[in-house]
């Protein structure tokens, strides 16, 4: 299969440079800036605050998700995304600790180069953890791109993007540290961290090619997952607590 | 509190309706680890779907689909536009979904439902990227005119599985469709032809729109490890984990759609989900050809 040279010098599977810094703005209760190269996302959260919108559920928390885009308008595609982002932070949240609050997430989009929803949902997901709301896992995003020839790329950049046949954003939960055998803690067969949280498809492909992407997407999602890990870690002894 | 029993008088009738009021997961539990689900459907299979064609008489094309009771009702107009500079042999459509308060208890005229954006983008999306409709087709003169497809997807009824019945409603629409016969007239301007106008037209006779490959969807929800197919709103909205998968008719996947959802899908559920999708392309296929074939006898 011929290598494909990427515009930037990068492997097919070599992500771009990664940041991530927490408790970027002092106002809100948590909050963390993400880039991916040159695409950066900030996420800022308040919350929870009391009381639920009308149609919520009131025994559980509930999630309120606001996207600014860097320019224009807010339209279909911005809708689109907070529910994507609402359901998956609904997803990794414990919901019934609690119950009948108002957690906001409010999502700037500081540049846009490709992979921006991906961004976000890390963004998002790091900033829970700077708020302190109670979570069952990480969730971690990765966008796998698929080129002519029928081979994945993953992290595009937007010309990437746009010249590619299709793409695809994929969310997994964190990988697990733990002391029992990993063999117990499979499920189906799969270690559990192969789990699809969320999946967004763009163009068409064939079905064999949406499980390669899959795949790929687990192998990339192990390296994020503990980068995340050393990332939040390091924070925390320094952190001091956040003051009413 | 006591496990009310299915048969009996009426008191007992009215046990089962509180039990599903008041412990909805208990009481599809109970039906699911029979493979059944309260409405009688086993667990992979789809309700009854009918599609009509021709339902609004005024529009280009249109159709009203019925997936159980979820009912969409889709109408393409068509309007001579100049195309763009970037694309001038090239014509365009336009997608929207609109819920209103008819179709549901939570939409109401000033809270419009969260829905209906989402569903309308999907759907444009859907659409172009499936490669169905060549917009080299709707072009009429290379530079200077070119066709502008609406279509319109009204909800009259909401009950689970609406992004499903949407596109099947819009694919019936633009299968329908009549692009109208236009001629120029003397001012430069293409106007449509009525029967009685002598001039030469600019497009033969009224035809169809030829359609590549079509588009069929399936949403499915999963819970612990059932995969239920084709949901009800009732199934929406206590099992929240759904998957929207589309294939079109050559099984390739235009989208694997799962919004987050407190089940992970392990290559297993997706394989199934898929293998599900493959047997309902076969079903929803035969619906459209009955009812294409249905229109052209009439």
């Amino acid at each position: 299969m011929m290598e494909m040279d990427r515009e930037d010098g990068r492997t097919p599977n070599q992500l771009r440079p990664l940041a991530c810094s927490r408790n970027v703005l002092h106002r809100a209760h948590g909050s963390a800036s993400w880039s991916q190269g040159d695409t950066k996302v900030l996420a800022a959260v308040y919350g929870p605050k009391a009381g639920t919108k009308k149609n919520e559920n009131p025994e559980r928390a509930c999630f309120d998700i606001v996207w600014k885009p860097k320019t224009g308008q807010i339209g279909k595609l911005e809708k689109e995304y907070e529910m994507i982002l609402k359901r998956t932070l609904q997803s990794i949240c414990i919901l019934t600790i609690n119950p009948n609050t108002t957690t906001s997430v409010i999502i700037q989009v500081v540049n846009d180069d490709g992979a921006l929803l991906v961004c976000a949902i890390n963004a998002a997901c790091a900033a829970l953890v700077d708020a302190g709301i109670p979570l069952k896992h990480l969730a971690v995003a990765i966008c796998c791109c698929l080129a002519e020839g029928g081979y994945v790329i993953l992290d595009p950049t937007k010309l990437e993007e746009q010249k590619m046949r299709g793409f695809v954003y994929l969310v997994f939960p964190n990988s697990v540290y733990s002391v029992l055998p990993k063999e117990s803690l499979f499920v189906k067969g799969e270690p559990m961290e192969h789990g699809l949280i969320t999946s967004v498809t763009n163009g068409v492909m064939s079905v064999e090619e949406y499980l390669k992407c899959l795949e790929r997407g687990q192998a990339a999602s192990a390296k994020l997952s503990d980068f995340l890990r050393r990332n939040l870690q390091l924070q925390l002894p320094n952190d001091l607590s956040k003051s009413g | 509190m006591g496990l009310p029993t299915g048969s009996g008088d009426l008191s007992s009738e009215m046990e089962v309706d509180a039990f599903r009021r008041l412990f909805p997961l208990q009481f599809y539990e109970k039906h699911l680890s029979q493979s059944i689900r309260p409405d009688g459907r086993p667990l992979g299979k789809a309700r009854d779907t009918t599609l009509a064609l021709g339902a609004v008489a005024s529009a280009n094309g249109s159709a009203l689909a019925k997936i159980g009771s979820t009912t969409m009702l889709a109408a393409v107009k068509m309007e001579v536009m100049t195309p763009s500079a970037e694309s001038p042999d090239e014509g365009c459509i336009a997608i929207d979904f609109h819920m209103p308060p008819i179709c549901s208890p939570i939409v109401r005229p000033g809270r419009p439902a969260e829905a209906a954006p989402v569903l309308s983008k999907q759907l444009s999306d859907t659409i172009s990227s499936s490669g169905m409709i060549d917009l080299k087709e709707l072009s009429l003169v290379h530079g200077k005119a070119a066709w502008m497809a609406y279509l319109d997807i009204y909800c009259l009824d909401a009950d689970g599985a609406l992004f499903d019945a949407a596109l099947l409603s819009a694919v019936a629409a633009f299968s329908h469709l009549q692009i109208p016969v236009v001629s120029l007239n003397d001012d430069g301007k293409i106007v449509v032809l009525s029967e009685e106008d002598e001039e030469q037209p600019v497009n033969k006779e009224k035809r169809k729109l030829r359609l590549n490959t079509i588009p069929f969807s399936l949403t499915c929800i999963l819970y612990k490890n059932y995969i239920l197919a084709d949901p009800t709103s009732e199934e929406e909205s206590i099992m929240e984990t759904s998957i929207t998968v589309v294939l079109d008719s050559s099984s390739r996947l235009v989208s694997f759609y799962k919004p987050g959802g407190s089940v992970l899908a392990y290559s297993s559920a997706v394989q199934d989900c898929v293998a599900l999708m493959r047997q309902r392309v076969r079903e929803l296929q035969e619906i459209l050809d009955e009812a294409v074939s249905g229109m052209e006898v009439d």
